[in-house]
């Protein structure tokens, strides 16, 4: 069960946390479980300007490639570099360590609202897993 | 469908994915990467039961194989297995084959799961006096794999001394005191062995877990079964053989014996013109190619991808590829993965490990 102060979702499984005006983003624990391995990182470049759910950095994980989407419109201001050297810290701490980027935000006020809290994210997860008991 | 195994594989923590209609294990809780590193340093335990099992017996059992198969059956003798292609009069791989030969009038033929009905129908269609008989749901298969699997196996085949026994070998023995025939083969790159016994006995899986506790066996899935008969070079079918692929065009001439009298396919192969060849190659760049991708040169599109992963052994971006006939290797290709191009080496062949 997902219990981070002040984090927001998306459907895609980013998660963000706005630290000191900037937009903190990664891949949520359910996701990298549902990835496995993570053996690489496509990271964008500092200074990049994606609009809301962009697709923004690639994942290959052993068995898949996935495109990771910025969850907030906004400018690149710093990416974890460390991640090209480590992506297992996506596995390993999704929430701290396995960060991707840090955003300056441009559209917050209209665009935060609509991402899911930890209580309507841990729901959609339940459900997504739900509906895998009674396909399998 | 289900393996008798099932309900084991879930105790386990595994993933399940289905893989051509079987409810199967991609990997266990440790993940892909460490059960594929312990089958090379240590020994896993895989469940293969959805691999089609076959019997073909009779007096003609011998010389009907020998005509449906490009490899030479001749070699062998009882007791032992051959790989080999089983291809249409056009040359196209219909399926990919172990032959294990109990006598000369009767063998097991496992094929692979996607093709099991297809090379049914194509295989009772030519067999005249031969009996053919699908009996995967009264075999189930197990994979015993790594440089430890002898250590494992010897502890429960008293009497019988496993160094005798070769590869590609095959005994008919008890374990547990269950009936089995054992061979030493496998699909990783390691030793190791393939256990067939009757479905009923599934107490062998927990047996042989304990049995290789202080050798450190760990169970594995069909996700680093992936990884590491790509690593040995070892082909796929459905990704690296299929219907339009003439085992001339990948690294199975040696599986084609053209001086053999008679076989299916064998006109069309001597006449053919090769012009395409699979080989191995590395990708430069922090990207992983998959099957599918396009291969270019100079912005021309010269073959694509058949397989391609994330070697845990190698920690490198690997695959194979078609290119034209003439390329060589260390030349540079690029691949498109997902509209981008990334740089990637062809390898001097498709095996990228080779075990001590």
């Amino acid at each position: 069960m997902l219990m981070i102060e002040g984090i927001r979702l998306t459907k895609e499984h980013e998660w963000i946390i706005i630290k000191e005006g900037l937009a903190v983003m990664g891949i949520s624990d359910f996701a990298q479980r549902q990835l496995g391995d993570i053996v690489s990182i496509e990271l964008p470049k500092v200074g990049s300007i994606f609009r809301k759910m962009q697709a923004m950095a690639i994942i290959d994980s052993v068995k898949a490639s996935s495109d990771i989407y910025c969850a907030l419109s906004g400018e690149v201001i710093e990416v974890n570099e460390e991640l090209l050297e480590h992506p297992e810290w996506i596995n390993q701490s999704p929430y701290d360590l396995g960060w991707i980027v840090k955003l300056k935000p441009s559209n917050i006020e209209e665009e935060f609202n609509s991402l899911m809290t930890n209580e309507q994210y841990n729901e959609f997860i339940g459900e997504i897993e739900n509906k895998k008991e009674e396909e399998g | 469908m289900k393996t008798p195994f099932y309900d084991i594989h879930k105790s386990f923590g595994a993933k399940i994915v289905n893989f051509h209609g079987w409810e199967m294990p991609l990997q266990y809780s440790s993940g892909i990467i460490e059960e594929h590193m312990n089958t090379r340093t240590n020994v896993s335990l895989f469940d293969v039961s959805h691999m089609g099992r076959f019997e073909v017996k009779g007096p003609g059992a011998y010389d009907y194989l020998q005509t449906l198969v490009t490899n030479d059956i001749s070699k062998l003798n009882d007791h032992q297995a051959l790989y080999s292609p089983m291809c249409y009069d056009n040359g196209g791989i219909i399926d990919d084959l172990i032959i294990y030969m109990i006598n000369r009038e009767k063998f097991l033929v496992v094929v692979n799961a996607s093709c099991v009905e297809k090379d049914l129908e194509w295989i009772v269609k030519h067999s005249n006096s031969v009996v053919v008989e699908n009996i995967s749901d009264k075999i189930a298969l197990l994979a015993l794999q790594g440089p430890l699997s002898q250590n494992v196996l010897e502890k429960t085949v008293a009497g019988t001394n496993l160094d005798q026994l070769k590869p590609f070998d095959l005994i008919i023995t008890n374990i547990f005191g269950i009936e089995c025939m054992i061979s030493r083969t496998g699909y990783t790159g390691e030793d190791g062995f393939e256990i067939f016994f009757d479905s009923s006995k599934i107490d062998i899986w927990d047996k042989l877990i304990q049995l290789g506790s202080r050798f450190n066996i760990k169970p594995a899935g069909l996700g680093a079964r992936d990884t590491l008969r790509l690593e040995a070079g070892l082909m796929l079918y459905g990704n690296d053989l299929n219907e339009n692929i003439t085992p001339l065009e990948v690294p199975l001439r040696w599986t084609v014996k053209l001086e053999k009298k008679e076989f299916i396919g064998k006109k069309a192969l001597i006449t053919q013109q090769v012009n395409r060849k699979l080989v191995g190659f590395e990708v430069l760049e922090k990207r992983i190619a998959r099957h599918g991708n396009e291969v270019l040169l100079d912005g021309q599109k010269i073959g694509f991808v058949t397989s391609g992963s994330f070697s845990p052994t190698l920690k490198k971006s690997i695959g194979f590829c078609f290119v034209p006939i003439d390329s060589l290797p260390n030349q540079l290709i690029e691949i498109d993965i997902g509209g981008k191009l990334y740089e990637a080496k062809v390898s001097s062949s498709t095996r990228f490990y080779k075990r001590k």
